[in-house]
């Protein structure tokens, strides 16, 4: 049973996958205002499949100089280990899923495995760079895993807050947590902007997308690949984003659950209760925040990058743990977790707007 | 504790998941025109024969995995405390901040010392 629902799952990815690139594209064109891929069948539909057959059909290349053994093994160790976490996430309670356990493994170190999982998953970037021995590939290489690493580091100590108040690594005691007590993000505000920041970096999404940006240094650790090897990393990054943006709810905004009080309505209660239907809600909108922001912003340069990182991310999630655990050591009551985020809020939006008011422009008319 | 079962699920799970990719690959080994040639299979550069070897790069990197190293054995210090936080009380509380500080001072000294910019 295990087998077929891991064969679910990963087939499910990939399909996903498939289409998030196609629903990518529109929104993108509809951000721009402008139609988006529409003439592969009703409405762009199999713009995805073209794609696929187009990428398997194409001719695989292994460059002169490299390394054909690690060439051959970077993009399967990138797409597998990208697919191993999304196993761990619960849509929904016990049985769920005809009977069976709506999730593939449940292990009682979640979190340290999604963590584990995801470093693993820089080994796949690396050594594709080195194995081009090319020295775009390498140095495009070096600068992801870098940049990966540094974020990875933040990312871990903002996952930290939430285990504070749960006191368990698993993530269906997580989900059940927030069911009696609220989500963790009225808790946890700091600690969720941290990680949805670094989980774009994760995914090489666009403020930190460096390894994609083709007009600096070529195209990055993927310059000499060609055909499905190529489409394999791509489907890696994408895996990771989905992962993330199903992550981010799961351990942020109840998960699977919807507020108690939704449940009590009259009416629509049972709608609310259903499993499934609100997770996938939540993944889309996350997709669909990525996406706008990718439309949206302009990316970092590398240095500034570096320093987002180590010197604002890694300080902030440090003193955000210790402040929890604070709270938590001393048994306070948990309310102040809610009012220490409700500040930091507000202290965020003043310095935003303080930062972010426009210049008067002056201007000299003839 | 979750049953052993759990981990012996994940290995058929990693199972899965390398065979698919597997799979990916080997079909896009086998379908596909095959007629290589030298510039074909050059590396990047536009045709020409790149420019020297690649055997160094900026020092950079390695600092950075080096300050990764240190952190994230900071990072796996801190899971256990913050599984039983509450359990440690006080005590522990002034435990895990006086690590803190020792690792911070370290950190202040490289970000002074200027590890992490680039020139």
């Amino acid at each position: 049973m295990v087998g077929l629902k891991a064969f679910l799952v990963i087939f499910g990815l990939l399909t996903a996958f498939a289409y998030m690139t196609l629903i990518e594209r529109r929104l993108l064109a509809r951000i721009q205002i402008r139609q988006g891929p529409n003439r592969v069948g009703p409405g762009g539909l199999l713009q995805p499949l073209a794609d696929a057959i187009k990428s398997v059909f194409k001719e695989d290349l292994i460059v002169s100089r490299a390394d054909k053994v690690v060439f051959v093994l970077a993009p399967m160790i990138s797409v597998t280990f990208a697919v191993m976490s999304f196993g761990l996430i619960p849509f929904g309670p016990k049985g769920a899923f005809f009977g069976y356990d709506p999730w593939v493994i449940n292990l009682d170190v979640g979190i340290l495995y999604i963590f584990a999982v995801s470093e693993l998953a820089i080994y796949g970037i690396f050594l594709a760079g080195w194995a081009s021995n090319s020295k775009y590939s390498l140095l495009g290489s070096l600068r992801s895993s870098a940049s990966m690493i540094s974020y990875e580091l933040a990312l871990g100590i903002s996952l930290l807050a939430p285990v504070l108040l749960v006191g368990s690594l698993n993530l269906q005691d997580i989900v059940d947590w927030q069911h009696q007590n609220g989500w963790l993000v009225l808790y946890m505000l700091p600690a969720f902007a941290i990680f949805l920041l670094t989980s774009m970096a994760e995914a090489a999404r666009t403020p930190f997308d460096l390894p994609e940006a083709e007009q600096e240094l070529v195209g990055g650790y993927n310059t000499e690949y060609s055909s499905i090897k190529w489409a394999l990393f791509q489907m890696a990054e994408y895996i990771h984003l989905i992962t993330a943006s199903a992550l981010i709810p799961t351990l942020f905004l109840g998960g699977w659950r919807m507020p108690g009080f939704l449940e009590q309505l009259p009416l629509l209660g049972p709608l609310f209760a259903l499993p499934y239907l609100w997770m996938f809600v939540k993944i889309a909108f996350f997709l669909f925040f990525f996406i706008w922001v990718r439309g949206t912003l302009f990316r970092l340069r590398y240095d500034q990058l570096m320093v987002f990182s180590w010197g604002r991310l890694f300080p902030l999630a440090l003193a955000w743990f210790l402040l929890s655990a604070w709270v938590v050591a001393l048994k306070l009551p948990v309310v102040w977790l809610g009012w220490l985020s409700l500040l930091s809020l507000v202290a965020f939006l003043l310095y935003a707007f303080q930062t972010a008011r426009p210049k008067p422009v002056e201007r000299s008319y003839p | 504790m979750s049953p052993i079962t759990e981990y012996l699920a994940l290995l058929v799970y990693l199972a899965v998941a390398v065979g698919i990719a597997v799979l990916a690959v080997g079909v896009g080994a086998l379908l596909g025109p095959k007629k290589g040639g030298r510039f074909k299979l050059m590396p990047y550069e536009s045709g020409n024969d790149p420019a020297g070897e690649v055997k160094r790069f900026p020092v950079h990197f390695y600092a950075v995995a080096m300050l990764f190293i240190i952190f994230d054995v900071e990072v796996a210090f801190l899971w256990p405390y913050a599984v039983s936080a509450g359990a440690l009380g006080v005590v522990g509380f002034v435990g895990l901040v006086a690590f803190t500080l020792l690792l911070l001072v370290g950190f202040l000294y490289e970000w002074y010392k200027g590890v992490l910019k680039w020139h």
